[in-house]
């Protein structure tokens, strides 16, 4: 993908467009060659308009006034993508956000569009929307390469399949002759796991209590408010909600990071809402971060030093103020077998290992202290199929041995599959619950993006995906209102 | 695992050893320029090693540009840019000269009183910026810079002959210290003295590298400056850390004037080097905040200065050493970002192509298992 937009320079190979070879050594050369990327993070400035971010770079293209209206509003209105050129960008919402994006690499004249992992903050009903942005760009001739480890979708909306894995392409599928279980065979290169627990483990031993949590922002706005949940020893609790809910901020107050305006935590019997997060994490909060990069890990550090990092005061890692690091250099490695960790030794840096394997150390890293409570923010965000199985396991593990786990995650599938209980947060309020065993991740969509409270009860009758419509025909749809 | 320290090694060498030789060729390039010899310069410095009077003075100097560059260092560990060691280390020269002056105790007690005035001085000058960024986000390195001067006026204040100053002709001075606060020297002969506070440098020295390396609070210091947001989550508290590193950083730095106070001048005067400080931020960044790395730096940095005076007798300017201080400090820069992001890169080749080639430690093959465990 970088190789593809120029970012970095192959070792080998070639890359030909309409039949000619082509070298990148920069970015601006792919874009004169036609490629555009939409980046899973967006590039967008948020106190700019949507025609200000769009002509952003590129005003020498259509100037920055009425002519680059007009042309966003041609392109717009013939891909069906729905974008309001005067609208500040921080107004809207997370799909709305994407659509600016892919109108920005249309804008440039892109003809063949790279979408890296696009669906992992939206919504179903906004994911059905991309697609048919997606298929209007097919129907118009232009080329979509679409980055997902979700196999469904890949399944629906592509025209041809390659499947890499450890960084070289492992076949190719038709989606039409092709099931999920063949194509997710073809990525582990085994059986398919799923994410699916087996026989309730919950017990009625509350292990964590929030009591009407509120966090602000320095000017006094809710971030959280009125929070209040229990977590059971051996239970899973799942908390969905599109991204910017609440979430990080959630996560923040129960490891510490933030403190509650009011409210309080609880750990088993104990209230611990002023302690610092080294005390929350002495006492057994274990705490799997969703950007393991900024909050997981010290990339240049080896694993060894990867593996004291959040434990430093713990055995086997400390001897009184003393560190002990022969004992945490043999520790890691148990981890590393233990965990399969694929790495060629203990001291090499965290940032040469592949997504998945960082993240299963820090799996490994926090299940060694026994934790009574693991917060698990998106823990298989951008692992391979393979590392995600395995992380399922330990999760589901230790949920037997009596774990309390709070779950956050995008992917519907992983929620439900994991949750013993679901609750929808949605502009930091916890405004639904569910129940995993009957819930479709369609109905957990519409309840995320505010427009279901309550107690989500399955309705056998619905079509799935019957209530999708209306959303996916007005772009602006209630969820960008409320951001 | 062996290929692994080896290639650290490689690396860690292959930094200084670029920026020595830019800068060596940088400079022969103005010598050239100004229309000298390019090589004479060096030959005659190089020389200046062989002479005993020389090694004396370049071991006594370096003793204190290793103190300032350690006090750089510890603040560098966490992404903390303490400029103000020149301020704090004047300031505490200063102080512990008065106090050498005014106080008369054994020497047991007075030498570590005066030290101790010393720290206390250097880390209350540094703690003023760490409070300032604390509670108020000033950065510390315009806090610094600030105090600097305001060091400098307060050493002119406290100069004044109503307050503690002694003047000795045109020099003000805070009066000879009392002799049970002399640290004796060792007497090399014609050579002269090597102070008795290198061997604090040293202790200093291996202090820094034991509490960097084996204790939770270097621990927690160093994961502060690899990655703030990674140690706070960690259980860093991220103020507390600010504040005790710029106390550690001012309490080391308090000491770099020590050497030559104790050991020579025993006053504080108008003649009392300055700037060391300064030189001990390049030092520190030439030395990569590593001990060893620090001492040799000290010690080039050291030669430079004792052996540049020769060229004047050669109808060449001394002024060439400090070009090529200033060189060396700016390819440092350079070349360590270069070789760090090579090495990085370089090792992500590596463990793809290791793990490509199945040498993993996790699998579960015992022959496999042996490559990786070597």
């Amino acid at each position: 993908m970088k190789i593809l937009y120029g970012m970095q320079k192959p070792d080998e190979g070639t890359i030909a467009i309409d039949g000619e070879k082509v070298t990148f050594s920069s970015p601006a050369d792919a874009i004169v060659r036609g490629i555009g990327m939409v980046h899973q993070h967006f590039m967008l400035a948020d106190n700019l308009t949507v025609l200000e971010n769009v002509v952003l770079g590129s005003e020498k293209l259509y100037g920055i006034g009425a002519k680059a209206r007009r042309k966003i509003k041609e392109i717009s209105d013939r891909y069906g993508l729905g974008v309001q050129p005067d609208r500040l960008v921080e107004e809207l919402g997370v799909a709305a956000r994407q659509r600016v994006e892919i109108l920005k690499v249309l804008y440039r004249g892109a003809t063949t569009l790279i979408l890296d992992e696009p669906t992992a903050v939206l919504v179903p009903q906004e994911v059905d929307a991309l697609f048919d942005n997606l298929r209007e760009l097919k129907a118009e001739g232009l080329s979509v390469i679409f980055i997902s480890h979700k196999l469904g979708e890949v399944l629906s909306v592509a025209d041809e399949i390659t499947v890499i894995r450890r960084g070289t392409t492992v076949g190719t599928a038709v989606p039409a002759e092709t099931t999920p279980k063949q194509l997710a065979e073809m990525m582990v290169g085994s059986e398919l796991p799923t994410p699916e627990t087996a026989e309730s483990t919950v017990t009625d031993r509350p292990v964590i209590s929030v009591d009407k949590l509120r966090l602000e922002t320095a000017g006094g706005k809710a971030l959280l408010d009125d929070i209040s949940f229990t977590i059971h020893a051996g239970e899973v609790l799942g908390i969905a909600g599109v991204e910017g809910n609440g979430q990080t901020e959630l996560v923040d107050a129960l490891i510490g990071l933030k403190g509650a305006d009011s409210g309080t935590i609880a750990l088993a019997e104990e209230e611990i809402t002023s302690w610092t997060t080294r005390k929350r994490r002495e006492q057994g909060i274990g705490y799997i971060p969703e950007d393991r990069h900024r909050h997981g890990l010290l990339l240049e550090a080896p694993l060894w030093e990867n593996r004291i990092l959040g434990h430093v005061t713990e055995k086997p890692n400390a001897k009184g103020v003393w560190l002990d690091p022969k004992a945490a250099q043999a520790d890691t490695r148990r981890i590393v077998e233990a965990y399969d960790v694929r790495t060629p030794g203990i001291d090499v840096t965290a940032a040469s290992l592949s997504g998945g394997n960082q993240q299963k150390l820090i799996v490994g890293r926090e299940m060694s202290h026994k934790p009574r409570f693991l917060i698990a923010a998106h823990p298989t965000r951008g692992v391979d199929v393979g590392a995600q199985a395995a992380i399922w396991d330990h999760i589901r593990e230790a949920r037997r041995e009596g774990l309390a786990v709070l779950l956050i995650s995008a992917d519907l599938d992983e929620l439900i599959g994991l949750s013993d209980t679901l609750r929808v947060i949605y502009n930091g309020k916890l405004v639904a619950d569910a129940d995993p065993a009957t819930i479709t991740p369609e109905e957990l969509g519409s309840a995320m993006t505010g427009a279901a409270t309550g107690h989500l009860e399955h309705d056998e009758n619905a079509e799935p995906g019957a209530d999708t419509p209306e959303i996916r025909k007005s772009p602006e749809a209630p969820e960008d209102e409320a951001r | 695992m062996k290929k692994f320290d080896k290639e650290r090694v490689l690396l860690a060498v292959a930094g200084p050893v670029i920026a020595l030789a830019v800068a060596f060729v940088l400079s022969a390039i103005v010598l050239l320029a100004s229309g000298k010899s390019p090589v004479e310069p060096y030959a005659l410095m190089f020389e200046q090693i062989g002479f005993s009077d020389i090694q004396v003075l370049v071991i006594n100097q370096a003793s204190m540009y290793y103190i300032a560059a350690l006090a750089v260092a510890i603040g560098f560990r966490m992404n903390l840019f303490n400029i103000g060691v020149d301020g704090q280390y004047q300031l505490a020269a200063m102080m512990a000269a008065v106090v050498g002056a005014h106080v008369d105790l054994p020497a047991v007690i007075q030498i570590p009183l005066l030290l101790l005035t010393a720290v206390c001085t250097g880390a209350f000058w540094s703690g003023i910026a760490g409070v300032l960024k604390v509670t108020r986000g000033v950065s510390e390195v315009v806090a610094t810079i600030m105090l600097n001067a305001i060091a400098t006026s307060v050493i002119a204040y406290l100069w004044l002959p109503d307050v503690f100053g002694v003047k000795v002709g045109n020099n003000n001075t805070t009066g000879e210290m009392h002799e049970s606060g002399w640290v004796p020297g060792i007497n090399m002969g014609d050579a002269g003295e090597i102070y008795g506070l290198v061997f604090l440098a040293v202790l200093l020295g291996i202090g820094y590298w034991v509490v960097l390396n084996r204790t939770r609070f270097g621990f927690d210091l160093r994961a502060s400056g690899a990655s703030e947001s990674a140690a706070a989550a960690s259980g860093v508290d991220p103020k507390r850390m600010v504040l005790t590193a710029m106390l550690i950083s001012g309490g080391i730095a308090g000491l770099a004037g020590l050497p030559i106070l104790l050991g020579d001048t025993h006053t504080y005067s108008l003649n009392f080097p300055t700037g060391i400080g300064f030189l001990g931020i390049g030092i520190a960044l030439l030395g990569r905040n590593s001990p060893v790395g620090i001492a040799f730096a000290a010690l080039l940095w050291a030669w430079l200065d004792k052996a540049s005076p020769e060229l004047d007798f050669h109808g060449y300017d001394k002024e060439i050493a400090v070009i090529m201080q200033g060189l060396i400090v700016l390819s440092v820069v350079v070349s360590y970002e270069a070789v760090r992001e090579w090495g990085l890169r370089r090792q992500q080749r590596r463990v793809g192509a290791e793990l490509a080639a199945g040498h993993v430690l996790g699998a579960h093959n015992n022959t496999t298992k042996e490559v990786a465990g070597r």
